[in-house]
């Protein structure tokens, strides 16, 4: 059948600039460029052309430039050329369409209408160049109050994980990610003395060495989890839902299935790693609170349990019952959050911003008594270190980044990644394009990329008085709205501008 | 207070702001003494203040009701008083009640620029909590292994009453409401008042007292310090720029934050840590001013587990921005500033005496002669007790471990 899709990317040349070298030829991971011998000339297949920039960043003399195609279809506010493309793609293939990354509709970005306070005259502002700044966190569950007998502290502290800043990788799979990939994030959480998150699809056995680092998890498909698997890491998070694919599972399909992370997985090489849906062992409220129990069990009540949800409409009373399940922290991630894989169309009409589901949560909490015994870690689209303050003035413990920290290991956001073809080695099990990503190059990346946020960070809660990120949590005061309207404002819990 | 906002906030602020001097004596001895040489030292920091509000505590002044509350209350009209007084004779056992003895406003420079030379009606209650309510109250109490239920509950009761006046009835504030101590404040700066109050004419073994510069144009005499809560007055220098997280962790306990102070929080925050959750308070101040991590992590491993154990619980309780604060209660007056030293404190010691003071000068104004002055290092508590006895900074974190 021809295909009616036009290619989406043009690629332009510089004759002039090109030296022949090939380099195009062999990154192109999807085979938009060959050399024709005969011509001594780079020939380019358009519509192959994902838009990563891969070539257009390696190539030593700058002869491409990667554009968006110049075709227009007649202008169609209702049907928009992506409408087009998606009716035709479905047309030729009866397919659901697949992509990666989170939604990416212009929906509006709250983190973008609320403005930060700072010190003026009354309270001096506060230089972190200068002045001791502390940003160190624990997430657990902390006790109702202390309780003291002939002077001696007898409270027992539940578990608590320290991070030295409040930013923790995301939860991203061997398998989904490259092994190279993992190993950077596992090497930079430990560099930075924060926490990175395993995903679902097990954990390669010389990574366990990075264990006081690392969050593994236990959802649907199980893969991978074993009683050392839950032992050797700092805390053990159950997955019902991700921000991407709120209500549905995961599906890596078998060419992604190495004799590596077959092991890893514990299933057979080349099958697809399907994640179910729901947990099969988890159909209430009532039966979460049973394996956060057996996980409490399995792990001597030595490590927090974290329960992660997708955010979805009901998120601050699904929140509350999972912390009166017994949940130790609560991670919500909203619908910007990134995938590998998701049905496009679940992607972009399922779930709700992470910023009023935050909110929403803080405030059930506190209303109900309860915020004390979790701590809430936030996902879902953070893309600076002004959206993670905002998210802490919000109520948020720490956040998980994981978008963000594929774009400083070189991802462009083309959205491929469900075809393990990443031209950047970042989601690729292929080992000819999987090493292309040096481990300890991205390590240098994300701890750079994380170290300067921090800095940010101290810099901000300086200039608002404030020389302990404790302080901030929770503290709405210092955030007014701009551009929103009255029910906004109300479900953020912070003034408007001015006000 | 219905209607509060509309005088004490009237343009709807996060948080009202002041800045302030702030004054302290104490016989560790329990040696009672007049309002006098207090009042100097204020006036010594007149300066520090800008007329909009002044205000002392002093406690030992009602021996002759020592084992009633207190009940210090203002009222804007001649309706709220009514209105309290109905609710306070259903509420408690009143014991006995009259007008708070004070000078002519007029000729006093009470008032501010706004209200020049007059002042709100200011009447005392001693009362009691009926024993019937006593009983109810245990009985219904879960807590069977606490030593002193009934103060206890009582000081519960009384809580939730000061509470219902202050946010139900209209025109009325209960300035304080602990037992043997009282609260005297007023709009003006600190010296008229106390002139105003004629504290000369009192006698007490505690005194701390406050000038303040808020940055209202206003000000209304509830709004003055001390803040009082049971026996518990706090008097304060400084701006918290955690007010939105202490608010918020107070408001999940039950606390309802009515003037949007910041000295309102740590006044429900002492309430909280030392009355209800029973911390020793040295460990208080250590909650409210932490040591750093980086401190906490070269503790030898006992001191650091509770530091840290203290931080994990109390996180939103620790007070970010400068302070300065003499917090009192029966039997002890306790000095803290904040841990990076933003605001101001100097103690002195002569005999059995404890000052605590913004500057030197007004201390050394009442006593000339000192055995000992200090500035106070942040996050450091000095605490005076009765017994004859000062806890310097060091030693109450070597007691806390």
């Amino acid at each position: 059948m021809k295909s009616y899709l036009l290619p989406q990317f043009a690629v332009y040349r510089d004759d002039d600039k090109c030296i022949r070298c090939k380099v195009c030829v062999r990154q192109c991971s999807f085979g938009v460029h060959a050399y024709d011998d005969e011509d001594d000339e780079i020939r380019s297949n358009e519509s192959a052309c994902v838009g990563c920039q891969r070539c257009a960043t390696l190539c030593p003399t700058g002869a491409l430039v990667i554009r968006q195609h110049p075709h227009e279809f007649r202008p169609n506010a209702n049907w928009s050329e992506e409408m087009l493309l998606d009716v035709k793609r479905k047309a030729e293939t009866g397919a659901v369409t697949i992509t990666g990354m989170g939604n990416d509709k212009p929906h509006r970005v709250y983190w973008d209408h609320l403005l930060l306070n700072a010190s003026q005259v009354t309270n001096p502002s506060i230089d972190p160049l200068r002045e001791p700044m502390e940003l160190r966190t624990f997430l657990g569950r902390k006790p109702d109050g202390l309780v003291f007998k002939d002077g001696r502290l007898i409270t027992d502290m539940p578990p608590q994980v320290m991070i030295e800043t409040p930013i923790i990788f995301s939860a991203m799979s061997y398998g989904a990610i490259s092994y190279q990939a993992q190993l950077a994030f596992m090497q930079a959480a430990q560099e930075l003395g924060t926490l990175c998150n395993t995903g679902e699809g097990g954990w390669p056995m010389d990574f366990r060495r990075f264990g006081r680092n690392v969050i593994v998890q236990c959802a649907s498909g199980r893969f991978g989890v074993d009683p050392d698997y839950l032992n050797q890491a700092a805390i053990v998070e159950i997955k019902i839902g991700q921000g991407a694919k709120p209500g549905i599972g995961g599906h890596l399909p078998g060419e992604k299935v190495t004799a590596a992370v077959a092991a890893t997985r514990m299933i057979p090489e080349g099958t697809d790693a399907l994640s179910p849906a729901p947990q099969h062992d988890i159909y209430s409220i009532e039966d979460l609170s049973m394996l956060i129990y057996a996980l409490k069990e399995a792990t001597n009540y030595e490590k927090p349990i974290s329960v992660k949800i997708a955010a979805v409409h009901n998120a601050a009373a699904i929140a509350s019952g999972m912390v009166r399940a017994g949940a130790d922290i609560i991670a919500v991630d909203g619908f910007r959050g990134g995938t590998g894989a998701a049905p496009r169309v679940i992607r972009d009409n399922v779930g709700i911003p992470t910023e009023l589901a935050l909110a929403a949560i803080d405030e059930r909490l506190r209303r109900e008594g309860i915020r004390n015994r979790a701590s809430i870690l936030v996902a879902g689209g953070f893309r600076n270190s002004a959206d993670i303050i905002k998210a802490i003035a919000l109520g948020a413990d720490a956040v998980y980044i994981g978008t963000a920290a594929l774009v400083a290991m070189g991802c462009t956001l083309c959205q491929q990644c469900n075809t393990g073809k990443c031209a950047w080695g970042i989601t690729a099990q292929d080992p000819y394009i999987a090493k292309r990503l040096n481990p300890d190059i991205a390590t240098r990346r994300l701890v750079n990329l994380v170290r300067a946020w921090t800095l940010e960070i101290k810099e901000m809660l300086g200039g608002m008085g404030i020389n302990s990120i404790e302080s901030l949590r929770g503290n709405r005061l210092h955030l007014r709205g701009i551009g929103l309207q009255e029910w906004e404002l109300e479900v953020l819990g912070v003034k408007g501008a001015g006000q | 207070m219905k209607g509060l906002d509309r005088i004490t906030n009237p343009f709807n602020d996060d948080k009202v702001i002041s800045n302030c001097g702030l004054f302290g004596m104490m016989s560790t001895r329990g040696r009672k003494f007049s309002g006098r040489d207090v009042i100097l030292a204020m006036a010594n920091m007149h300066d520090r203040g800008n007329g909009l509000g002044g205000g002392f505590a002093a406690y030992g002044i009602y021996p002759e009701y020592e084992d009633c509350y207190a009940l210090h209350v203002m009222y804007e009209s001649m309706a709220g008083k009514e209105q309290t007084e109905a609710f306070i004779r259903t509420a408690f056992d009143l014991v006995h009640d009259e007008e708070m003895p004070h000078r002519d406003p007029a000729s006093s420079r009470v008032g501010g620029a706004y209200t020049a030379g007059t002042a709100p009606i200011l009447w005392r209650y001693f009362v009691r909590v009926p024993e019937n309510v006593l009983k109810d109250m245990i009985r219904e109490d879960a807590r069977k292994d606490i030593k002193n239920i009934e103060e206890d509950v009582a000081d519960d009761y009384v809580v939730k009453q000061v509470m219902t006046i202050d946010t139900q009835i209209a025109d009325a504030y209960v300035f304080s409401s602990g037992k043997n101590m009282g609260v005297f404040k007023g709009v003006g700066y600190p010296e008229d008042i106390g002139n105003f109050f004629c504290l000369e004419e009192y006698s007490g073994y505690l005194w701390t007292a406050h000038g303040r510069f808020p940055t209202n144009t206003q000000a209304w005499w509830g709004g003055a310090h001390p803040f009082s809560l049971l026996d518990w007055s706090v008097v304060h220098n400084g701006e918290i720029s955690s007010y939105g997280t202490n608010r918020a962790f107070l408001e999940m306990h039950g606390y309802y934050c009515c003037m949007h102070t910041d000295t309102e929080v740590i006044a429900y925050a002492v309430d909280l840590l030392a009355r209800r959750h029973r911390l020793p308070m040295d460990i208080v101040a250590k909650v409210l001013a932490p040591p750093l991590w980086t401190a906490i992590d070269r503790m030898p491993g006992p001191e650091r587990r509770l530091h840290t154990a203290l931080r994990l619980t109390y996180p939103a309780l620790l007070m970010n921005g400068p302070f300065t604060i003499i917090i009192a209660r029966q039997g002890e007056m306790i000095g803290l500033r904040d841990r990076i030293q933003l605001r101001p404190l100097v103690a002195g010691i002569k005999d059995d005496m404890l000052y605590l003071s913004s500057e030197e000068a007004p201390i050394r104004v009442v006593c000339p002669e000192l055995d000992e002055t200090w500035t106070v290092k942040g996050g450091e508590p000095i605490i005076g007790r009765l017994g004859g006895r000062v806890i310097t900074g060091s030693e109450s974190r070597a007691a806390a471990s």
